[in-house]
């Protein structure tokens, strides 16, 4: 039986109606410019290619291996489609996975599954790539860079699609800011980990079996101006409600209905202790902070990388 | 597990794919929209689903059971129970819970049920390829279905290969008395994407494959598609009825 693992599917009923039309619009949008490309830098090997992608995500998720405690991990995949395919390629591969996880397997809502595509493949997989891109870019040309950079690539692909999925739990009204982020983001943490490690094992596999698999994909530079323009909201949100000595909307609102810990997180999910959200939460907040600040950090690094280097497009990678 | 190919013919199977994915659709809205605190909605709504499920030949019970084992989250939901701010109603192990905690709770779990039970009554009754026929039909992007329609012939091989994978990795795990097996986990962690990497390289060389074959068989880059027949009127009367009735159910509740 296929066991669908992919943590933070939301259910229909967690988000509100004017936040899943929000998400289906920007499904629809990057989908539809996705496809577009896709169709240009595949041509007509792309829905073989594709199709047998997305089957495999969902066939690389039943690889697990023993973490601690009778839990184990296994993979999220965005960030690594995308580095093999390039991160067109990889949100058309995530819209089939989430999208028949979601009408095969009932995992995940159907209204809600705008957003869900958009955290689980375009945010990851656009974080995880833009990562990835940019530090195997500046970081000397060695093996090493490149596992680093698909280990960071991959750890916050996995983080900030947990901001993003807490942060619409959020304006949804079904749960408070500093209960539903302090959950989320410490689980995700660690299960970023195991993430990371498995991405870059599969890696340095295909590196060391078929180094032709990892070339660089044709133009991919929309991609990391999707992938600066989503951190940057994130980033906006957060600051927000700490700008704001008056929080109205979303404190109002949560107070209303009330906290719900909505860790997303199934049974079968790396810690399932941790969902239990009680911990510290000034601890956590530095934490989030510090994360805030490196992705900021980042996204600014990322920005001044592009205007800086504005080559011609080299289009002569044609992919397979 | 799964009805992938569902044999039972009833009215709901015979209904033009098209019709009953814009239902389906249409009904997890009408749910989801329902307002907080008319609780009366949902054994109207869970009543309609009935039906369909009966004119499905399908057991309404199942159907509430398997959408019930769905839902994983309910479990975590649950904290919401002794968080929210509200007048109390009952102790549970020292544990207060207020009335607008388990409202609230309630909702949300209802409603995740009622549309998981939505979502079951589409996939129980319909082919997946046909389902993928309606998408293409409603003007879902050629590229987009043919491409789930891959992903769906090779869903289950490809389980196979990563079963292969699991197999031949326990078949080499052994474990004596006393000690303790595998390695730290960076180790089991190498191992695990390696094995991730092996089944990326077959599915990858097995895509080749399948591109050269459908090459061979005259693929120019268009996939050929059987368009469904058009739209019978008596199709579109029947895909309207359970909408009126959530239509109505919505309207009562108010």
């Amino acid at each position: 039986m296929i066991t669908p693992v992919l943590a933070m599917h939301i259910p229909d009923g967690f988000l509100s109606i004017p936040v899943s039309v929000v998400g289906w619009l920007l499904f629809i949008a990057i989908l539809v410019y996705a496809l577009r490309q896709t169709r240009k830098q595949l041509g007509e090997h792309r829905i073989p290619l594709m199709g047998i992608m997305a089957a495999f995500v969902f066939a690389a998720q039943m690889l697990n291996f023993p973490v601690a405690g009778g839990t184990s991990g296994h993979l999220l995949g965005a960030t690594l489609v995308s580095i093999f395919l390039g991160p067109w390629a990889m949100i058309v591969v995530m819209t089939c996975v989430v999208g028949v996880q979601a009408v095969l397997f009932q995992d995940g809502g159907i209204l809600a599954l705008g957003f869900n595509i958009v955290n689980m493949g375009v945010i990851s997989g656009l974080v995880g790539y833009t990562v990835y891109t940019w530090l195997t870019k500046i970081l000397p040309r060695t093996t090493v860079s490149q596992w680093v950079g698909a280990g960071i690539g991959a750890w916050l692909s996995v983080v900030v699609a947990s901001i993003a999925t807490a942060l619409q739990l959020v304006v949804s009204g079904t749960s408070a800011f500093d209960v539903v982020l302090p959950a989320m983001v410490g689980v995700h943490l660690l299960i970023g980990i195991g993430e990371a490690l498995i991405t870059v094992a599969t890696i340095a596999f295909v590196h060391q079996t078929r180094p032709d698999l990892l070339q660089a994909r044709a133009d991919n530079r929309g991609a990391r101006w999707i992938a600066v323009g989503f951190i940057i909201a994130l980033s906006l949100v957060f600051v927000s409600p700490w700008a704001n000595p008056n929080p109205d909307g979303l404190e109002r609102v949560a107070e209303d209905y009330g906290f719900i810990d909505t860790a997303q997180d199934p049974a079968y999910t790396i810690l399932p202790d941790y969902t239990v959200p009680f911990i510290e939460s000034d601890i956590f907040t530095t934490i989030v902070a510090g994360i805030i600040g490196v992705i900021v950090v980042s996204s600014l690094g990322l920005g001044v990388a592009y205007v800086a280097k504005r080559k011609p497009i080299s289009s002569d990678q044609t992919p397979v | 597990m799964l009805h992938l190919h569902p044999t039972r013919v009833s009215l709901l199977h015979r209904l033009d794919p098209r019709v009953k994915s814009v239902t389906a659709f249409a009904l997890i809205l009408g749910i989801l929209i329902t307002p907080p605190h008319t609780w009366r909605a949902y054994p109207l709504i869970w009543t309609l689903l009935a039906c369909v499920a009966v004119i499905s030949q399908l057991s309404a019970w199942k159907l509430g059971l398997q959408a019930g084992i769905a839902l994983p989250f309910t479990l975590v939901a649950m904290t919401l129970l002794f968080t929210t701010q509200g007048r109390p109603i009952m102790m549970i192990g020292g544990l207060v819970i207020p009335d607008s905690g388990l409202a609230r709770f309630l909702e949300i779990v209802i409603k995740s049920w009622l549309a998981m039970q939505v979502t079951l009554l589409l996939t129980k009754t319909t082919d997946f390829t046909d389902l993928l026929r309606g998408l293409r039909g409603l003007g879902i992007s050629e590229t987009l279905v043919a491409t789930l329609n891959v992903m769906y012939r090779y869903l289950f091989i490809l389980k196979d290969e990563s079963e292969r994978l699991i197999r031949a990795r326990a078949s080499r795990s052994g474990k004596s008395g006393g000690y303790s097996s595998g390695g730290t986990l960076l180790w089991r962690a190498k191992i695990t994407g390696g094995m991730v990497g092996n089944l990326f390289l077959r599915s990858y060389e097995r895509s080749e494959r399948i591109y050269m074959a459908m090459v061979a068989r005259g693929y120019d880059g268009r996939m050929p598609y059987t368009p469904l027949p058009p739209l019978k009127r008596r199709d579109v009367v029947l895909g309207l009825i359970p909408i009126i009735c959530m239509a109505m159910i919505q309207i009562v509740v108010r």
